[in-house]
């Protein structure tokens, strides 16, 4: 029992940065037909800005790591609003060539990130409570894992209240349901693709951060090796849908997590057949409306 | 100037051309050309020989790409694994079955032709964004399988070394390097016969219409799945052809192989050289392949590490440079390398008769 529940907390942390990830791929993708290859340099940069944050302030202390999540934040989302502005938007209707620029920007960024901090892994510490555990039902749980489903809750909530309180939260909203006729109405929905770049580079940044505290290390394939699952995630989910990409997180990882420890690691393949699976049977994803 | 270009685009012409460039390429051992920055030796020196000779599989793989994604216009990120299927199955092949070489040849061979054909007929059953997500999920199966060492077969991180035994003299040392160059060299023509043959067939022309217009195919009464699963099962198994050369000239496989971001690699390769140009493929797939080699050497040479460090990391990381190229291709020289001399063709003729040129624009995406 003690097993199953310390599987389950953990798949679902694991979830949750899966989640603060695929947030942000899926509106982009739902919005402007974006694949972006560059998300996972994003979250890479998050965490290595994050650990300069706590290395400058002194690392154990509760302050500086929420500071260090904040920054995180932020310098994924100017990263992202950058990205947005320079590259993508130069290409607009061209959804192939966006593509292939950002995977020239997460190529160059990535190589960027090995020369600047090093090839080598650096290993992080945070506040000491983050990495002890906490029993539940007979299960130690690593602290870490709480802090990330709670961070994945708040910006699922953040961005949730976000598209429905706000006016660009509408606009993206009618926009991801039909661009066409959002801009027919005389809204400029390209405005609103900068805001959504830069609410996925927030979240991919918060992410960056919290994935070095789970990792105990940040390196420059951190973003990168993540991207892969959260790729697979937004496609389970259904392209576009936030709620989508929410359940699809939580079922991806905890799956993975099971089958990795009653199937002998088999937890990727799992994994990929459930993509195949879900593909074929429902090419939309489960909640995607449009394929 | 009409006249010339009219001659040399004459097919008969083309094909002697490349027929005068092989064969200048085949003597290219006996002779002892040095292009100083481009080639660390005079080309005779078995470094150079090695270094054209991968540059020349390279640019065969990207050829096999280029017929998935360049002619079929799908959007694969799972090439790598065929031809991580053609390394470590002639690898696994010759060390631990024991086999002898051709029977190796045959059996990754028959491997690869059934994986391919296995992951298309699913993968195909999917179009746009989806596709590109399945096959990069199946790419990335395999690259775990590798990666876990399942058996002790793949020799997962530290990679699998060429097993010698069956393999005849004449391809196994330093000072054979030039009969590898011969074979890759052999291959890459092979590979290109394979490609120019399968655009003209009338399969070729219906994937391309396939990729123009899927619709309108429909409607003519062809169905393209069988057609689009053919070009996958042909760029997949030539693949799988260049991973066994690779492992033959590189004595070993590694677990990169199989990674999604070799697949981005020979994305950029393609794309780089001019997507839906055959030579495009072969000549981006070289000038790739030099220009990673060069710029780590020039990485640690002397010039670049007395810069400040706002210059020096940049410089000294090579797929930083080309990634940023990359990036200055696809958003100013759409087309590639091997658009330029049309686009240069073009402005010319503007200037003289201005007529409405047509860019061929085969990355538009089709709904």
């Amino acid at each position: 029992m003690s097993t199953v529940i310390l599987l389950l907390i953990t798949g679902l942390g694991l979830g949750a940065l899966y989640f603060l990830i695929a947030s942000g791929l899926s509106l982009i993708y739902g919005l402007m037909g974006v694949l972006n290859f560059a998300h996972g340099s994003f979250l890479t940069l998050g965490a290595y800005i994050g650990w300069e944050v706590a290395r400058v302030l002194g690392a154990d202390n509760w302050a500086v790591f929420i500071a260090s999540v904040l920054v995180g934040a932020v310098v994924g989302a100017a990263f992202a609003a950058a990205t947005e502005f320079f590259l993508i938007r130069k290409l607009y209707e061209r959804h192939i060539e966006q593509v292939l620029v950002t995977v020239g920007l997460a190529l160059a960024s990535v190589a960027l990130f090995d020369g600047i901090w090093g090839t080598d892994p650096i290993y992080v510490t945070g506040p000491s409570w983050l990495g002890g555990t906490t029993e539940i039902l007979g299960a130690s749980i690593p602290n870490n894992r709480f802090i990330l489903i709670l961070a994945a809750v708040l910006v699922l909530l953040g961005i949730v209240a976000f598209l429905k309180y706000t006016r660009y939260g509408l606009i993206i909203r009618a926009g991801v349901e039909n661009r066409s006729m959002v801009t027919a109405l005389g809204i400029d929905v390209r405005r609103a693709f900068t805001v959504v770049f830069a609410i996925g580079g927030a979240a991919a940044g918060v992410g960056g951060v919290l994935a070095s505290s789970y990792y105990g290390y940040v390196s420059s394939g951190i973003g990168g090796s993540l991207l892969i699952f959260a790729f697979i995630v937004t496609v389970i989910g259904g392209l576009g849908s936030l709620s989508g990409a929410a359940i699809a997180a939580a079922l991806v990882a905890v799956l993975q997590q099971f089958a990795n420890f009653y199937l002998g690691g088999t937890g990727d393949f799992v994994v990929v057949l459930l993509l195949a699976v879900v593909l074929l049977v429902r090419p939309s994803g489960l909640l995607g409306s449009k394929a | 100037m009409n006249g010339v270009k009219g001659f040399l685009s004459r097919p008969l012409v083309k094909w002697a051309l490349a027929g005068v460039l092989v064969a200048f390429l085949a003597i290219l051992p006996m002779l002892a050309i040095d292009i100083p920055g481009v080639f660390p030796g005079p080309t005779y020196t078995p470094g150079t020989l090695q270094l054209i000779a991968f540059s020349m599989l390279i640019a065969s793989l990207a050829l096999s790409y280029h017929l998935i994604f360049g002619v079929a216009g799908l959007l694969s990120f799972g090439h790598a694994l065929y031809f991580a299927i053609g390394a470590y199955g002639l690898g696994i092949a010759l060390r631990h079955f024991g086999l002898e070489l051709l029977p190796a040849i045959l059996l990754t061979f028959v491997i690869g032709l059934f994986i391919a054909a296995a992951v298309g007929a699913l993968s195909l059953r999917v179009t746009g964004i989806s596709f590109a997500m399945v096959t990069l999920a199946f790419a990335q199966a395999g690259s775990v399988l590798i990666r876990k060492n399942p058996g002790q077969l793949t020799g997962g991180d530290e990679g699998l070394a060429l097993d010698t035994t069956h393999v005849p003299d004449m391809f196994v040392g330093v000072l054979q390097t030039k009969n590898l160059y011969w074979l890759c060299l052999a291959i890459l023509v092979v590979v290109f016969l394979v490609s120019s043959w399968f655009e003209q067939s009338r399969a070729g022309h219906v994937v391309a219409a396939t990729r123009e217009n899927e619709l309108r195919v429909r409607v003519i009464g062809i169905r393209p799945y069988f057609v689009k699963l053919l070009t996958f099962v042909i760029g997949g198994v030539l693949a799988t052809i260049v991973g066994m050369a690779y492992l033959l000239l590189q004595s070993s496989a590694t677990q990169k192989l199989a990674s999604a971001d070799f697949t981005l690699t020979l994305l950029v390769i393609v794309v780089l050289g001019g997507v839906g140009y055959r030579w495009g493929a072969v000549i981006g797939g070289v000038v790739y392949t030099l220009l990673d080699q060069r710029l780590t050497a020039f990485a640690s040479s002397d010039a670049v590490s007395g810069l400040p460090d706002f210059l020096r990391i940049p410089l000294s990381q090579p797929l930083f440079i080309l990634g940023t190229l990359f990036i200055l291709v696809v958003l100013f020289l759409p087309g590639g390398l091997a658009g330029i001399p049309g686009r240069i063709a073009r402005t010319r003729s503007r200037t003289n008769e201005p007529r409405p040129a047509p860019e061929k624009n085969v990355l538009e995406e089709r709904e």
